[in-house]
């Protein structure tokens, strides 16, 4: 990896930002609505069901926050690839002196960029409006970060390989894929409240372990250990897996001229 | 004439069962100007496609600078730069932030001295503080050649880099190419439909044909082996399939 060319491809995206600032609305608004939906549910549940309820219901608001860690990540990745289609400047980077390790290094600069936006106002906004602080998650906050942007990342090369695979009618992919596993990732119900099946699922997902470490972090103080073992256990294989399937959709679109059939959409 | 910088040796595409580049060979020797002539869907763009490492051969070696581009890719790409009518430079930034961010790619030294050099070579300094993509078609082509030069390539692949440009630009855009291969010594593959470019540019022209290569020499042997007026009559001619009736064979 080259930290002079990581530089350059990130600084292309820093002026794409400081140049078109209405993509900061981008940025903000989705996490926004969705911090305003779920922080107002919060309240209106805090308010009748008191005690009856099994976890600290804040733990909803957190939940918004980290999955958001997750998908700002995986947008990053994904956009930044769709970014050189849309400007028909793809052939411009891949016939630049970059690496493959460049390319993915700069794509999970960026995504970590734009996490690191989003859930800094989200955190500062739910502590102002629902009371709610995100440091009371203490240190586990640090490796529940970390997961999910690894996750995050290998997600965002997921939906760019198929991406480059089937072309640019698979857009879509780079907005749906981490809503695929949403309803599997236990973001906002636990995982034993999932049928049997959707939980196997859930247990191969490295975030719902995050998710439940959350929920247990709020209402205990702790978690078990195992669960952020397991989680960083299979994140090494996603983000290995997913590295493996960018690395050769690149060489089968390097065979059938796919690069080029993208500029020339 | 000197050593060759770019040897392409038996080179096939297929995209399926469908041969674009068939068997193709030749090599651009230092400081020359080769022209890749051929109608549409030829395979020019096939083969500058390939020696940028975008597109793989089917069969066939592709070596630069004495180096099998398969095998030292980036140390290549690194010496060298392309222009083509197929891309452009993000339109969201400015002339001079996307000049900045293509120097800093190809880690060009004293970078900003560079960008003012090759956007007064082009005769659009006064564009760099312009969106990229407010240009006309004829400027933003252009500022695709100021990201060419920029890191003073030793190969430079151009396609089609006179196209959009009005017959004034047009030449300005050529001898900016000339001056070029004068003081850096750049080394250079130019396709173009213009055969008033090819005359005036090139040193030597392949004409391709069907993924083939027809035949290759200076633009002057080239017309009086298919004994015609012009450049443009054996373009028409090779375009319309006439190339077999009167041709030598190839050699
Ligand atoms: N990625 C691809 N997949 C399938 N076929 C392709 C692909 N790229 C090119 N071709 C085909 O290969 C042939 C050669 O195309 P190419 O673009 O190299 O022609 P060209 O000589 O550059 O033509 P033009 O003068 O129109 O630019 C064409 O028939 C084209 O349809
Ligand atoms: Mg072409």
């Amino acid at each position: 990896m080259n930290l002079h060319i990581i530089q350059a491809l990130v600084l292309r995206y820093l002026y794409l930002y400081t140049r078109t600032p209405v993509r900061l609305v981008e940025l903000l608004f989705w996490p926004l609505v969705h911090l305003l939906v779920w922080g107002y549910l919060t309240v209106f549940l805090q308010r009748h069901t008191g005690d009856a309820f099994p976890y600290e219901i804040t733990f909803l608001i957190g939940a918004v926050i980290l999955w958001d860690v997750l998908f700002r990540a995986q947008q990053g990745v994904a956009i930044f690839f769709l970014e050189d289609v849309w400007s028909r400047n793809l052939l411009n980077i891949f016939a630049a002196p970059v690496t493959t390790a460049d390319y993915l290094g700069s794509t999970y600069v960026v995504g970590l960029l734009r996490a690191g936006v989003t859930s800094t106002i989200l955190g500062v906004l739910s502590l102002v409006l629902y009371s709610f602080n995100v440091l009371e998650l203490q240190w586990y906050l640090i490796p529940f970060i970390i997961n999910l942007l690894v996750f995050g990342w290998a997600l965002g090369m997921i939906s760019t390989a198929l991406i480059v695979r089937w072309g640019p009618a698979a857009e879509t992919l780079a907005w749906a894929t981490p809503f695929f596993i949403q309803p599997f990732a236990a973001v906002f119900y636990p995982v034993d409240g999932l049928p049997p099946v959707m939980q196997a699922f859930s247990k191969a997902l490295p975030c719902s372990y995050i998710f439940e470490g959350m929920r247990d972090v709020l209402k205990d103080g702790t978690l078990p250990m195992r669960d952020l073992v397991l989680a960083s256990g299979l994140n090494v294989v996603y983000l290995a897996a997913a590295g493996v399937l960018f690395v050769s959709v690149l060489k089968t679109a390097r065979d059938k001229g796919l690069l080029t059939k993208f500029a020339a959409q | 004439m000197s050593e060759s910088v770019l040897r392409v040796a038996d080179l096939v595409k297929r995209f399926g069962d469908f041969a674009a580049v068939r068997n193709v060979s030749f090599e651009i020797r230092k400081g020359e100007i080769l022209g890749l002539l051929g109608a549409n869907g030829a395979g020019k763009t096939t083969v500058i496609n390939m020696m940028l490492g975008l597109i793989t051969p089917s069969e066939g070696r592709i070596e630069v600078f004495g180096q099998d581009l398969a095998s030292h890719r980036i140390e290549i790409l690194r010496r060298m730069n392309f222009c083509s009518t197929y891309t452009q430079l993000p339109g969201n930034l400015l002339v001079g932030q996307n000049l900045n961010v293509f120097g800093k790619l190809y880690r060009v030294p004293d970078l900003d001295r560079r960008i003012d050099e090759v956007l007064d070579l082009l005769e659009i300094g006064h564009l760099k503080k312009r969106v990229s993509g407010h240009l006309s078609a004829g400027e933003s082509t252009r500022l695709n050649l100021c990201k060419a030069l920029l890191n003073r390539p030793e190969l430079l692949l151009l396609d089609e880099p006179t196209a959009s440009l009005d017959p004034d630009i047009a030449d300005k855009v050529r001898k900016a190419v000339k001056r070029v291969r004068e003081e850096d010594g750049a080394t250079m593959l130019y396709t173009s439909h213009n055969m008033r470019d090819v005359e005036e540019v090139c040193d030597r022209v392949i004409f391709m044909h069907k993924g083939k290569i027809l035949h290759q020499g200076t633009p002057a042997e080239i017309v009086s082996h298919f004994q015609e007026k012009s450049l443009e009559d054996v373009f028409i001619r090779v375009a319309r399939g006439g190339e077999l009736e009167t041709a030598k064979p190839i050699d």
